[in-house]
This record gives structure tokens, sequence and C-alpha cells, in this order.
């Protein structure tokens, strides 16, 4: 067993966890917090990307342990309350269906948004989709999360 | 009215998603909850000589380890196959029997033969590596081609050779006479390669029986929670329905393979009774692979006719399908009138003759996939028709325009009556918007690039709006497809509609309130879905075949009827007006042409107090239906795909991806889009990287996102969707349906584009960058050889 302490959320959390936890298991399990997704086994489909000290990382590649120490934000945490502009614009263009890849989609393309505007760089058709490369989506074809993630990094821009 | 019908109203189950507050069925923990983890057989083809579980039993944490034996010992049925067919010869299908834990024979790798229930899920994950398990490893066989060869492995004993039914449909003498005096002929072998259908979310399971109720609850991932619970009662004797509940709650997409009841509930509910604990299973991606139904695995030859006006005279086709290693649900529908009914496609053929080999192999059971059976058909009839035009050295576009069926309803000879359609303008729009008219010119530019520039085509029918109930009875369905619905008006005015639809992402919960806000003038936010829930919803056939429009929704439209005429009576009495000359909207109900008027929550309050109601009503204000279609509707298109290839690498770039749909009359627009867009994306997955490969020892070889090319979103271009609808006379709100169309029209516009380009009209799908490279290089090799 380990001990481990983390900020979840913006909120203090310690635990004794088998050493082997995924930082995923943790969050779905001990704490709860569901709205992050497993979608495979391999580390491919990005359903559980959560943000580690403001970094978008697969939870599910992960330890528990490894978060020792970090800042941790899962999808319930993004937004003070309402819905983070990039939310808002997965819903005015149908950025979602099914909802199952979209927690983490939304956790990637937050992201996404912060390293281009950190950069100076242009946040492209192209850029998006080379982004999405480690997020995958059964329903949507990407039409619709590519233009919310256009949307939403004006909206977070003018936020 | 901007909330009615035709409205872009943005979707109200989109909150609960978006704030990672969707509640599904992994996310759902019970008091006392155990963990599942199944014993799978590696080996594709064994007998089972005998399981030893003793060392599992002594690890931490072990429950108890189930076998197979004990499940049949119980009592618990075999799994049924809900759809039979009729072979050749009069006689029924050779099923073989499939028991949940398999007994005495494993016959695809993943078949169960053991579970172990454990008070985590590592520790039910480590005793199950535990088991012993002793196998006489037998031949094995993954191709239907294969299974067919006499020195196959024989998988059932009661199927000879393999196959599971030899059937057909059309008439054989007229085709072949017809053929036989045609102008030209067009032959091929067309290939339907098999997929798994990869919804994100995994299958999931939490089964929790109450000894003190005898009563179950089973929490599952499930398309249609209503037919589940008929079929885990009255088949497999898990319990009588009065005692299982089944909640399908959020779902996470289907695509089809969320529609069968699979081994893993089954025994998750049983385990449950025989612990006296909850038991949970949640599949994990390779698991997911191993078990979730695969889809499509045909193996065709294909012959057209054409006489010298290059009119279709006749086509025949045979079709060798693989179903796996046990018969799924649907799995003898989906080669037969889901497939073969559809070859006549949108043109007017005479004769058509189509034979199905229906064959066993060592592989996961094939089943309904997204569009399941009908894009078998229609890559069928759109590769051959585009060959077709280039071996007579005529248009793609004038050869399909010449053989349209342009008047309504229209006959086919595989079963199908159209009821309704208009192809040209589908085909005129399509090609407007895909810019055909300047097609050469961005050839030529592409050239100068060195890049090869191809158009491709696909005019695609589908039926959809499963079914009418006597129809399907007629042809070996088990059970009825209707739909029904229930309207709650509450005393304050708000509604609730309780469906037996099921949304596992196709937005009901915004649709479905559009047609009530259209028909009373009240806003979306006062009126509630409930679907998923066998203790809420009083029956319900669930969502596949895109059905929960056409048949869902006309029995909301129908149930609303019956509360309108209620309402009406009830204002008409209060207002002391005639019935005829109360008006519904706004939220008012109005005597026309005066002022009179209650509000619609004064009705309601009217309808629950009592107080002052016409003689002899019943108080309350609630209505049902169980609506039965009168036929198969029939969504139909034109798609465009045109693509540019690298001759130096094969790599191949969709610069243009045009869809016109008619899918009779739209409530959502922007779901409808979302819907066809990601049904093109599914199906250019077939045509282009999606795979389920097999070794020779039928190891499936393509079970991790490491090994099977999912789409991803740079895979992917654009879509340009566009609709133009004629409406459908079969049910009341003239709605087809959308679901599937994307999956069933692309593929072969796909592969008409890439063979277009290269030259080589030898591909197969999925045509990735190697294979479209070899096709290139054969072109070159067969050009310089000329």
């Amino acid at each position: 067993m380990t001990e481990i302490s983390m900020t979840v959320n913006g909120k203090a959390v310690k635990a004794d966890v088998p050493d082997n936890t995924l930082l995923v298991e943790y969050i779905r399990e001990h704490l709860r917090l569901t709205g992050t997704h497993v979608g495979c086994d391999t580390s491919q489909c990005g359903a559980c990307v959560v943000h580690v000290d403001g970094k978008a990382m697969k939870s599910c590649t992960m330890l528990a342990a490894s978060a020792d120490g970090a800042d941790v934000t899962t999808i319930e945490g993004i937004a003070d309350g309402g819905l983070h502009p990039m939310q808002t614009a997965f819903k005015e263009n149908h950025g979602l269906q099914c909802g199952f890849c979209t927690p983490g989609m939304i956790m990637t393309a937050t992201d996404m948004v912060k390293r281009y505007q950190a950069d100076g760089k242009e946040l492209t058709e192209d850029a998006i989709r080379h982004e999405l490369e480690g997020n995958i989506c059964r329903c949507t074809g990407y039409h619709n999360i590519v233009k919310a993630i256009t949307d939403g990094a004006s909206k977070m821009t003018n936020a | 009215m901007t909330e009615g019908i035709g409205a872009r109203v943005l979707r109200k189950e989109d909150k609960r998603f978006l704030m990672g507050k969707g509640r599904y069925t992994d996310d759902i923990v019970e008091p006392n909850q155990a963990y599942a983890a199944f014993v799978r057989s590696p080996h594709a083809h064994a007998e089972v000589k005998g399981i030893d579980a003793s060392a599992a039993e002594a690890m931490d944490g072990v429950v108890a380890v189930l076998n197979g034996e004990q499940l049949t010992g119980d009592g618990i049925g075999n799994i049924i196959c809900g759809w039979g067919v009729t072979q050749k010869d009069g006689s029924g299908m050779n099923m073989g029997a499939w028991s949940a834990l398999a007994t005495s024979k494993v016959r695809y790798v993943g078949d169960a033969v053991a579970v172990v229930i454990a008070d985590s899920i590592e520790q039910a994950r480590n005793a199950a590596e535990a088991v012993e398990v002793d196998y006489k490893i037998l031949p094995a066989v993954a191709q239907s081609m294969k299974a067919l060869t006499n020195d196959a492995p024989e998988i059932h004993d009661n199927a000879p050779g393999n196959v599971v039914f030899d059937w057909e449909i059309g008439d054989l003498a007229p085709t072949d006479a017809a053929l036989a005096g045609a102008a030209y002929i067009t032959e091929m072998d067309i290939t339907n390669n098999r997929l798994a259908p990869n919804p994100m979310e995994p299958r999931s399971a939490v089964a929790t029986y109450n000894d003190a109720e005898e009563h179950y609850t089973l929490y599952t991932t499930s398309q249609n929670p209503h037919v589940a619970r008929l079929v885990l009662s009255a088949f497999y004797q898990v319990a009588p329905e009065h005692k299982l509940r089944v909640i399908a709650p959020d779902v996470g997409g289907g695509f089809g393979s969320k529609i069968y009841i699979y081994p893993e509930e089954i025994t998750c509910l049983w385990a449950s009774m025989k612990t006296n604990r909850s038991v949970k299973w949640t599949s994990d991606r390779t698991e997911a692979f191993l078990t979730d139904a695969h889809g499509r695995d045909h193996v065709s030859t294909a012959k057209i006719g054409f006489d010298k006006d290059h009119k279709i005279v006749g086509l025949k086709v045979n079709t060798k399908a693989n179903i796996g290693a046990y018969m799924s649900l649907f799995s003898s529908a989906v080669p037969t009138y889901l497939y073969a009914t559809l070859l006549s496609g949108q043109y007017n053929i005479a004769n058509i003759y189509c034979d199905v080999q229906a064959v066993y192999t060592n592989t996961v059971p094939v089943d309904a996939y997204r569009g399941a059976g009908r894009p078998e058909a229609c890559f069928l009839v759109e590769r051959i028709m585009e060959t077709a035009a280039r071996e007579m050295g005529v248009s793609p576009v004038e050869l399909r325009r010449k053989n349209f069926v342009t008047s309504f309803p229209h006959q086919t000879p595989v079963i199908m009556a159209y009821d309704s359609g208009d192809f040209a303008t589908n085909q005129d729009q399509a090609l407007k918007a895909a810019d055909y008219d300047g097609f050469e010119a961005r050839r030529t530019e592409a050239a100068s690039r060195g890049k090869l520039r191809g158009i491709g085509f696909s005019n695609y029918i589908e039926a959809c709006g499963i079914a009418p109930s006597a129809a399907v009875g007629s042809l070996g369905a088990g059970v009825g497809l209707w739909e029904s619905a229930e309207v709650r008006v509450n005393p304050v005015g708000t509604i609730e509609v309780l469906t037996g639809s099921h949304s596992h992402g196709q937005g009901h919960e915004t649709t479905f309130t559009q047609i009530v806000a259209e028909r009373f003038g009240l806003p979306t936010e006062n009126i509630q879905i409930v679907h998923g829930d066998t203790d809420k919803v009083q029956f319900g056939m669930g969502t596949y075949g895109s059905r929960s429009g056409a048949v869902g929704m006309s029995a909301i439209f129908k149930a609303l009827d019956k509360v309108e005429a209620k309402v009406k009576k009830i204002a008409a009495h209060v207002l002391e007006a005639s019935e005829d000359d109360i008006v519904i909207e706004g939220g008012e109900v109005k005597v026309a042409g005066t002022d009179k008027l209650m509000g619609w929550h004064e009705v309601g309050l009217a309808a629950y107090t009592g107080h002052n109601l016409p003689e002899g009503m019943e108080p309350g204000l609630k209505e049902t239906s169980f609506y039965d279609p009168t036929n198969f509707t029939f969504p139909a298109g034109c798609y465009i795909c045109e693509v540019e290839v690298d001759p130096e690498t094969g790599v191949t770039d969709i610069v243009q991806f045009v869809a016109s749909d008619d899918f009779g009359t739209i409530i959502n627009p922007m779901i409808v889009e979302g819907q066809v867009h990601g049904g093109i994306a599914q199906g250019i997955g077939q045509a282009m990287l999606e795979n389920v490969v097999y070794d020779d020892d039928a190891q499936q070889l393509s079970a991790s996102y490491m090994d099977y090319a999912m789409p991803r979103a740079d895979d992917l271009p654009n879509y340009s969707v566009h609709h133009a609808s004629t409406e459908c006379p079969g049910n009341p709100l003239g709605m087809k349906g959308c679901g599937e169309a994307g999956a069933i029209g692309s593929p072969p516009a796909v592969i008409n584009a890439i063979t277009d380009a290269i030259g080589n009209n030898d591909l197969s799908m999925p045509a990735t960058s190697a294979k479209v490279w070899a096709a290139i290089q054969a072109a070159s090799a067969k050009q310089a050889a000329e």
C-alpha cells in the first residue's frame, strides 16, 4: 500500500491505495468522480484524459502514486459553476452524441488551446485534427468536434 | 415555433455529459458489490476435458468460481436466435446450442467456460488466471469459404458442413434467362470485410438479487432493456418478468452491438443469486473485440446484365455469410431479410435471384452492426453498377439515372415495396454540391502535382423503421416490432413522455420533446423524456434499425392524439363551447374566434381535481399508444466521394465527401446531420481502415486499438451534408430514419473513387495505403505488359 495525497478539483485528498492503483481507478473508484471514463486498455482512446499539474494526461497510463503531491483537475472540476467555454462550445456545435468520449475530448481540447495560445500559434483545423490523435470518438465522425474546439478556442480567448 | 419540428434545438441531454455527470452502467456501485471476471478460452476450438478451480477458490477475496455445468444445472437456458429462416428445401436452420458458459466444447477464442466472483476486480482477474482448464485442442477455421471445404472441422454436430442454412430469394429461372439474353454482362467477386462495432463505452452489467423479494435488478448497456428482460425471462429462465427489472441508463453508443443479450449479463444475474451479492462485470477493450458481436463478413459473387440501351435486365448473387461460432439474436435476419431484400437498390430490376449460405466458423458471433445487411447489399449493388458503367464505357451517373425507379409505390422482385423517393433529385443535389462539372479540371490540376484524383458515386437505399409486426412475423421474426409510448400530463401541466425507444447517443431527449412542443406550443423545458427502465416504461422494442423516429415517435404522436382529444373535451366542457371549436396553441387552450381560454396547466389541474369534468369522464391526463408500422420506410440518397492518391505511397486523401439524403420529415436537422457524419465516418472506416483479422488458427490478431484501425480525427474529412426529402406516406410524421444511412452509403463511394483514381478496379476493403499502392503497381505492370 502507498499513502498518497494530492489536490483534486481544488480539494485536498489523501488515501492509502495498493501500489499498482492507476490514477483513473483512484479517481473513479476511490473518489467516485465517474466523469473520467475508461474506453480501452492500451492508452489509445483518451476517454480518461485529466489535467495533472495543468497538463493533459491519460489517467489510465499513470499510477495514482505518481500523482502524489500533484494538482489534478477532472471534468467535474473544469468550470467554476455552470459550463466552461469549451463545454459550451461542444453543446452549441453538437460536438457530442453518446457522451462517453466527451470528458476526455474536453480535457484534451482545453489543454490544446492553452498550449497553442501560450506558444502564440494558430490552432488551425489541421492542427486540431492532429492534436486529437489520442482521442477516439465513434459517434460524431469528428466534424462537429473540430468545429466545437475551433469555437471553444475563440470563446476561451474572449472569456 | 422555435422548438418544434424542423428546429435546430440544442440537446437537452448534453449538460450532464459535458459536466461528467452522465450515469453509465460502470459508474453504478451497489452496496455489497462483488466483481466478475470470466475464464475465457484461449483456443478457437477445443474440447473442455475438465476445470480445476481449487487454486482459484483458495485465493484472497474469492467468493465463488462458477461453471457451465452449474449454470445449466440450475435450468438457465441456451442463448436463442430470434429469427427463424427457412432453407431452400423447406427445412429449418441447423442451429447449434449456445450456453452462456461453455460446458463440453469451446468454439471461439473468448468463449467463456467459468466465472470468478470476488470482492475486488483485481482479485477476480487474478483468480480467473488461476483456474486451470484442460483443453483438447481441435482444428479451427475462421473464414467462411474455408469452413465450407470438405476437410474443414465441424463446429456443431447438427450443422453438417458448417452450413447453418442455405436460403434463397427471387426467381432463379427467369433471372438466368434474362442474363442469358443480356447485351452486356458484368461479373464481380465482392467481399464485405469483417468489422468490430466498438462503441466507446464497453459493455457492462451490474446484477443484484434480493433474496427477501426474490427479485432481480440488472443495470446493463442495452439498446432495448424490455427485449432483454423478455428474453432473460422467457428463454433463459433467469427470473419471471415481474421479478426482473432491467435498466439501461446512459449508454455510450451501441451501433447494434448492444441489442443482444450476451452470456455475461445472464451469468451476472445468475451469479448474483448464487452468491447473494451484487455482481458487476465491465468489459475491457480486448474483451470487447473478443465477445461483442461483429458485423458484415460476406463473400459474394454477382452478375448483372443490361440490354443494348443499358437498362438492367437481371441481377444474380451468391453470398457466403460468416455467422461466427454461434447464432446471435438477429444473426439469421442480417444476411437474408435485411440484405437480399435491398439488392434492387434504387433501380428498376425485373429479375433478381440471390442465394445465401450462412456458415459457422470459429469466430465471434456475427450480427447486426450499423446498417446490418443493407451496407452489404449497397456495397454490392453500387460497386457493380460503377464497374458496369466503366466496362460499357458510359457515365456512372447516367447509367444510374437511366435505371432509377421513378414511380411509387414500386414493388421490387425481392419483397420490398418502395413507398416514396426522388432519386434523381438527390443525385442532382449531390452532383451540384460536389461541383461534378468541375471534376475533370480538378483531376488535371491534381495530375500536375503528381496526384491521382478520382471520383466515386453511391446511390443507396435502405429499409428502416422496422417493422410491421405481422410482416416480420411471416418472415420468421420471433417478436413484433411495434413501439409503445405513454404521455403523462402532470397536474401542473408539465409533461413526461415514456418511450420504449432507447437513446444511446441519438438525442431522443431533445427530438422527442420537439414533437410535443410542436403539438401544444409548450416550451421543451417543460417536457421530460423517460426511457430505459422496465419499471417505468410499460414496454418497448428498443432502438436499432433507425426505428426510433419512424416507429417510436409515431407511438408518441398517437398518444398525443389521445391527450389532445381529452384536453379538448375538458376545455369544451369548462368553457361551455363545442369541442370542434377548441384549438391548442402557444400553451393555451382556446375557443376559436373568442377570447375564452384556459391555460395549459389549468386543463391539467382540471383533469386531476376532477371537480368539473364532462359526465362519465375518468379523471387524470395520461394516454398510451402501441404503434405498429404499416410498412418499412425507405431512406435513400446519393453520396459522392472525391479522393487524391499519392502514387508513390498509396496514401489516399478524401478531398471531399458529399451526401444528399432523403430522410422524409426531419425533426432536428442538427441531430440528423450528426447522425450522417457519424455514419459516414464508420463507412469510411470500413472502406479504408477497419478490419477484423484472424490467423489460420482463428486467433484474432486485431483485438486492441493498437491493432484495429479505429478512424481518428486526422483520417477523416469534413462532410458536406444535404437533404432533399420526400414525405414517407407510411407514418403520421412522414419520417424515414437517418441512423444508418451514412454507414450504408459511404463505403462504395469511397472504393469507387479510389479505383477511379488509380485505374485499377481490383481493390478490396479496407483500402489501406499498402493495398492501394499494390493496386497501382499492378495496374502499371499490366499496362506495361500490354
